[in-house]
């Protein structure tokens, strides 16, 4: 028995969940535990109620609808990895999975559950950011939207009062086609990455981008979207030089620097894994 | 007061029913109150994988689960990998043949997973094997002889499939 002593709570319906987070104090909600639970045990984090939202089967579900790509908050990784229609609508979506820990804790992890804990190098919300996803929030005074852009408030820290509870995410998938990789830098297979990179773009039949969304992950306390660079690369043609220039653009972001990676390093890491997912991107876009 | 549940849970084809407090981990629950100590616990934060157990079917992390979260579910665990006659699970056998272990404190949640791995992936290349173990943290073996055993046992089971 290694957590702290806490009462347990296990409600089937959303409205059951809000109505204790309204009245309890000190509370952690328990979605698949592969980031709660080692915190609870090692005692990192010692609440006084644990709500277990395993039990509320509405918010597992994938909806496609009017382009828009629908996911419950407690959809489980491996269904995920899994749906046919993630596969259509969001490859890059699987991709990501596919490094997220190893199929034993996509078992249990959750898309809601990863997007709140927001480490900084986890894959699901830096296909969150990519595609400016909007999170549906619960809470006692009723629903609200978030774009995930205001999301992160500061490290692991995301835009969620202790009464409220993420139950759904929603991605605009693009119908145009496009190219996608989600590529990232390990150390060992299923590890957060050091720095990781999630690219989508359009390219007309000049060659020329006509549209593209460029996160980075792991460099710093959140997924950053490279606004700039991104920017600057509509209009350009698809090719070698406008990547290498791409990449020297992003490693301007501010980088962090921790125990083991230094901020050069990670630098570095930016614009090698930039150049590297805009490659990717276009040689699928090409079909190739 | 501790907060406590009543569960009941079918581990290896045997339903139990106890009392257990919430805080406790699955592992806890298999190795302490069950008696069942073929499931092992390394680092107790979900890397090294030797808890690993099938959930109703899924192979999970038993230190990241909690007992009460296993109310109603089936449980298999190291000791209900082989068959009743106590002939072995093809992935054992193999074990054994490839000399698949030294200390044997990672067995248990490597043949967990490879069960479950193998299971879902009948012709997997060495690759595939690699990527599934990514997750079972072996200090002994260099992973070789457990990836011989992986990719024979997996013959084994197509051969009986056809048979």
């Amino acid at each position: 028995m290694k957590p702290a002593p806490f009462t347990y709570h296990d409600p089937k319906s959303v409205t059951d969940l809000v109505g204790m987070l309204n009245t309890l104090e000190d509370v952690k909600i328990l979605a698949g535990g592969q980031s709660l639970m080692p915190m609870l045990n090692m005692r990192f984090v010692l609440p006084d109620h644990v709500i277990d939202i395993n039990k509320i089967t509405d918010l597992q579900f994938i909806h496609y609808e009017n382009d828009r790509l629908q996911i419950g908050a407690m959809t489980r990784q491996c269904d995920l990895l899994s749906s046919d229609t993630i596969l259509l609508q969001c490859p890059i979506m699987v991709e990501a999975l596919q490094m997220v820990g190893h199929f034993q804790t996509r078992n249990r992890g959750t898309i809601g559950g990863s997007i709140c804990h927001l480490d900084p190098a986890a894959e699901l919300p830096v296909i969150t950011s990519l595609y400016d996803a909007t999170l549906n929030v619960v809470g006692p005074d009723g629903e609200r939207q978030i774009n995930f852009a205001d999301w992160p408030l500061a490290y692991m820290m995301p835009n969620l009062a202790h009464e409220e509870v993420l139950t759904s995410i929603e991605f605009p998938v693009w119908q145009e086609p496009h190219g996608y990789a989600f590529v990232e830098f390990a150390r060992r297979h299923g590890d957060f990455a050091i720095v990781a990179v999630a690219c989508l773009l359009s390219v007309d039949e000049l060659g020329k981008i006509t549209k593209v969304a460029l996160t980075v992950a792991g460099a710093n306390i959140s997924p950053v979207r490279l606004a700039e660079v991104e920017n600057a690369l509509i209009g350009e043609k698809a090719e070698s030089d406008t990547f290498s220039a791409a990449a020297k653009t992003a490693q301007k972001i501010e980088t962090m620097g921790d125990a083991y990676y230094t901020a050069a390093y990670r630098t570095r890491l930016v614009g090698i894994l930039v150049e590297r997912a805009l490659k990717q991107a276009t040689k699928r876009m090409n079909g190739a | 007061m501790p907060d406590t549940r009543e569960i009941t849970v079918t581990v290896n084809g045997s339903a139990y029913t106890e009392v257990v407090e919430t805080r406790f981990s699955l592992a806890d629950f298999l190795r302490q109150t069950l008696g069942l100590t073929g499931t092992h616990l390394g680092c107790e934060h979900g890397v090294c994988g030797a808890c690993t157990i099938l959930m109703d079917e899924d192979a999970v992390r038993s230190c990241l689960t909690l007992a009460v979260q296993a109310d109603g579910a089936s449980i298999t665990t190291v000791e209900g990998l082989a068959n009743e006659d106590g002939s072995l699970h093809p992935i054992q056998d193999a074990f054994r043949k490839h000399h698949g272990l030294q200390c044997g404190f990672c067995t248990p949640g490597m043949l967990i997973s490879l069960a479950a791995f193998l299971r879902d992936t009948p012709n997997p290349d060495e690759s595939a094997v690699r990527a599934a173990i990514s997750g079972n943290i072996c200090r002994c073996t260099g992973y070789q002889q457990i990836v011989d055993a992986a990719l024979d046992a997996a013959a084994n089971i197509n051969a009986a499939g056809r048979s």
